[in-house]
């Protein structure tokens, strides 16, 4: 894992005589007393995390938290008032006039909110931006653009006006100007909070489907719970200023640093979020198949369970056996090949736990997770599904 | 009765009468200059108004006034100057639009770079308003005297007055227009590595067109207006006529040249409107 981005100490106040801030809240004065004082706003109030190549880093606060004042800093839309961000190793903001264009044109490219779209030019020529700006060759950057249209879905849309477009696809739009110009990393500012929420899902997965395609490193910026565990790769949570906790969702929910992030996941809806391989138990007791049925109604008896996963030496699931099956078999003398049955749900551990809600509500039997090579990774009863939806 | 007391007198008069016949005695060969630039201008543009075939100009009017507005718009707007000719005002008419058409011209040239200079500084705009509110507000007649001062008699102080009586529109809508642009678009085209001067020409400016064409507009209705008073100057045109009719009271006259001059005032407010119309960007 390579790291694209590093932010170490970064800090922005707004207005004049910043730099005076900085002190007051190395003392630790709060954003609140320096604005009743000074009159000056603290964006970011000493934030440091690094973004690795090719992940989704999603930054998740309430309104005001400083999310957009912390994403405009790393492309330099605001000037940090201290702190380095390093790009590669470099650190940007040392950056003068000309070496920040180039950075721009070329290593960054930003989506936002309201789109942020060319009103006055075609869907094609506001794709082309990026490369107009760089001085590509007018052919050269139409072709791209028509390909990158192409890539978000609006091939054929490209003669038409921005105004012509529904919200949604305006925002594709955005993201293609983004794309076109083939940046290492995609800046998005809540790009879609602007859409209504049957658009918003899909846009979500549609990014997720071309990310799968064009591997950037993106940071993304959502006030939504359900939007930041859905596509982040790690999700950095952001309170008055600062990033209270940052995780891959998984961690943040089993783990919330504090009360504000557990009010944050209150009104999450964890079955998107929950896969198997979080709600499922160890794989115990099992039955190897070398061991006798004998062996079985031990193991089913001392669990008080009343059926058992068959698996072979290298754990590799086999079937499954109930005990009045075994009872009766011991009594007429079979062998387990003759009760072995395999009337039993799979799954992957990576499957939503809101997929394995019907199957878990009408099985007699435990669902079996099981890995590529069918080795039992782990089992899921009904109770830990409804369990990991709370 | 009341007198207010003359030692609190400032006579401003005077001193701007200093200023400007200082300006006169020590920079007469940049006047001079200026005044045979300006003058070499407006008699070219007016060699070529007074060269044009008379149904040219009123065919070439109609398909204008039918492109840009309607049918029906062409056919008045031909109408109108088929009347004026009819009057007998055909040349004087050139000559009040060769006046009018330099006017605008050298406004709409300083202008608007004054105008993107004002949206671009905060300062340049807290200096520029009260400037511009005088201007405006400035009976036009006052924009005569310095004329007169520096150009003498003629059509360059004509276009000197014209000039500066029309140019506060293009500049305050050039400002607004670029004060306008949406942040969200100056900022995407920021964040992509465009330069200053990209985003002035290829996103502002294009975005503040429409607004700045309701300027052109403006200015074009003012100088128009300010062209009749120049001809008391010597700006020969259909002013001049009104002027001598009044002179006579030869009421005739007086309303020929009259309905002239609001005939050609009427065309070209609804031909720059209607381009204007043609540059707004759908939202
Ligand atoms: N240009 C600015 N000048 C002064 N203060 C600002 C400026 N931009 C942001 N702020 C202040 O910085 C703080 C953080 O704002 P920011 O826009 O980063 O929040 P956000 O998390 O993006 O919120 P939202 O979800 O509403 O977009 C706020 O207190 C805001 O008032
Ligand atoms: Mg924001």
């Amino acid at each position: 894992m390579t790291e694209k981005i590093r932010v170490e100490n970064l800090v922005k106040v707004f207005g004049r005589n910043s730099k005076a801030v900085l002190k007051k809240l190395e003392k630790g004065i709060t954003k609140e007393e320096i604005l009743k004082k000074t009159g000056n706003a603290v964006g970011v109030n000493n934030v440091s995390f690094e973004v690795n190549e090719g992940e989704i880093f999603v930054i998740m606060g309430l309104s005001g938290s400083g999310k957009s004042t912390l994403i405009r800093c790393l492309n330099l839309l605001n000037k940090p008032t201290a702190g380095k961000i390093f790009f590669e190793g470099e650190d940007i903001v040392k950056y003068n006039k000309k070496q920040l264009r180039e950075f721009r044109q070329n290593k960054m490219a930003m989506v936002f909110q309201h789109f942020g779209l060319f009103s006055h030019r075609t869907v094609e020529d506001n794709a082309a931006y990026g490369l107009e700006v760089k001085g590509a060759p007018k052919e050269e950057r139409l072709r791209i653009a028509r390909e990158t249209l192409e890539t978000v879905g609006l091939g054929g849309w490209g003669d038409k006006m921005p105004h012509q477009l529904s919200g949604g696809m305006q925002q594709r739009v955005g993201l293609a100007r983004a794309l076109a110009n083939d940046p290492d990393v995609l800046l998005m500012d809540e790009p879609f909070s602007a859409l209504d929420p049957l658009i918003r899902r899909d846009m979500q997965l549609e990014l997720l489907d071309i990310q799968d395609k064009v591997q950037k490193t993106i940071v993304f910026i959502t006030h939504d719970v359900n939007e930041a565990f859905k596509i982040g790769d790690r999700v950095a949570v952001m309170k008055n200023g600062k990033i209270v906790q940052v995780g891959t969702p998984e961690e943040i929910l089993s783990n919330p640093a504090n009360e504000y992030i557990e009010d944050f996941i209150k009104d999450i809806d964890r079955s998107k979020i929950m896969q198997a391989k979080n709600v499922m138990f160890k794989p115990s007791p099992l039955l190897f198949n070398k061991d006798g049925l004998k062996v079985a109604i031990k193991e089913m008896e001392t669990n008080g369970i009343s059926s058992l996963f068959v698996v072979d030496k290298g754990r590799k699931l086999q079937g499954l056996i109930t005990i009045d099956d075994t009872i009766n078999a011991i009594k007429e003398g079979k062998t387990l090949n003759d009760i072995i049955q395999r009337d039993y749900f799979t799954t992957d551990p990576e499957t939503y736990v809101q997929e394995l809600l019907p199957i878990a509500s009408e099985t007699k039997f435990p669902i079996a997770v099981v890995d590529q090579s069918n080795k039992l990774e782990g089992i899921i009863v009904r109770a830990s599904v409804l369990a990991g939806l709370v | 009765m009341n007198t207010f007391p003359d030692i609190l007198k400032i006579e401003i008069g005077k001193y701007v009468d200093v200023f400007v016949k200082y300006l006169v005695r020590n920079f007469s060969d940049f006047f001079d200059a200026l005044k045979q630039g300006i003058l070499w201008v407006v008699q070219n543009i007016e060699l070529i108004l007074q060269w044009l075939p008379w149904w040219l100009v009123i065919i070439g009017v109609f398909l204008l006034g039918w492109r840009i507005n309607k049918l029906s718009s062409g056919i008045i707007y031909s109408a109108m100057l088929l009347c004026i000719g009819s009057f007998g005002l055909w040349s004087l008419m050139m000559s009040t639009l060769a006046i009018v058409v330099t006017s605008v011209v050298i406004s709409l040239l300083i202008g608007i770079p004054i105008g993107i200079l004002m949206a671009y500084s905060d300062k340049a705009e807290m200096m520029m308003k009260p400037i511009l509110d005088g201007m405006q507000t400035m009976p036009s007649f006052v924009y005569l005297i310095p004329a007169v001062i520096i150009f003498r008699m003629g059509k360059v102080p004509g276009v000197f007055a014209t000039t500066i009586y029309a140019i506060a529109p293009a500049i305050r809508l050039t400002n607004l227009a670029i004060r306008g642009v949406s942040k969200e678009m100056v900022e995407a085209a920021n964040s992509f590595g465009a330069s200053r001067w990209q985003i002035l020409l290829r996103v502002e400016l294009p975005q503040a067109l429409p607004t700045i064409m309701t300027g052109i507009n403006q200015t074009t209705m003012m100088a128009m207006a300010m062209v009749v008073i120049a001809s008391m100057i010597g700006a020969k045109g259909l002013g001049s006529e009104v002027l001598i009719a009044i002179n006579r009271i030869d009421i005739a006259k007086g309303t020929e040249a009259g309905l002239a001059i609001v005939f050609i005032a009427i065309i070209m407010d609804r031909l720059t409107q209607g381009i204007a119309e043609r540059f707004k960007i759908p939202k």
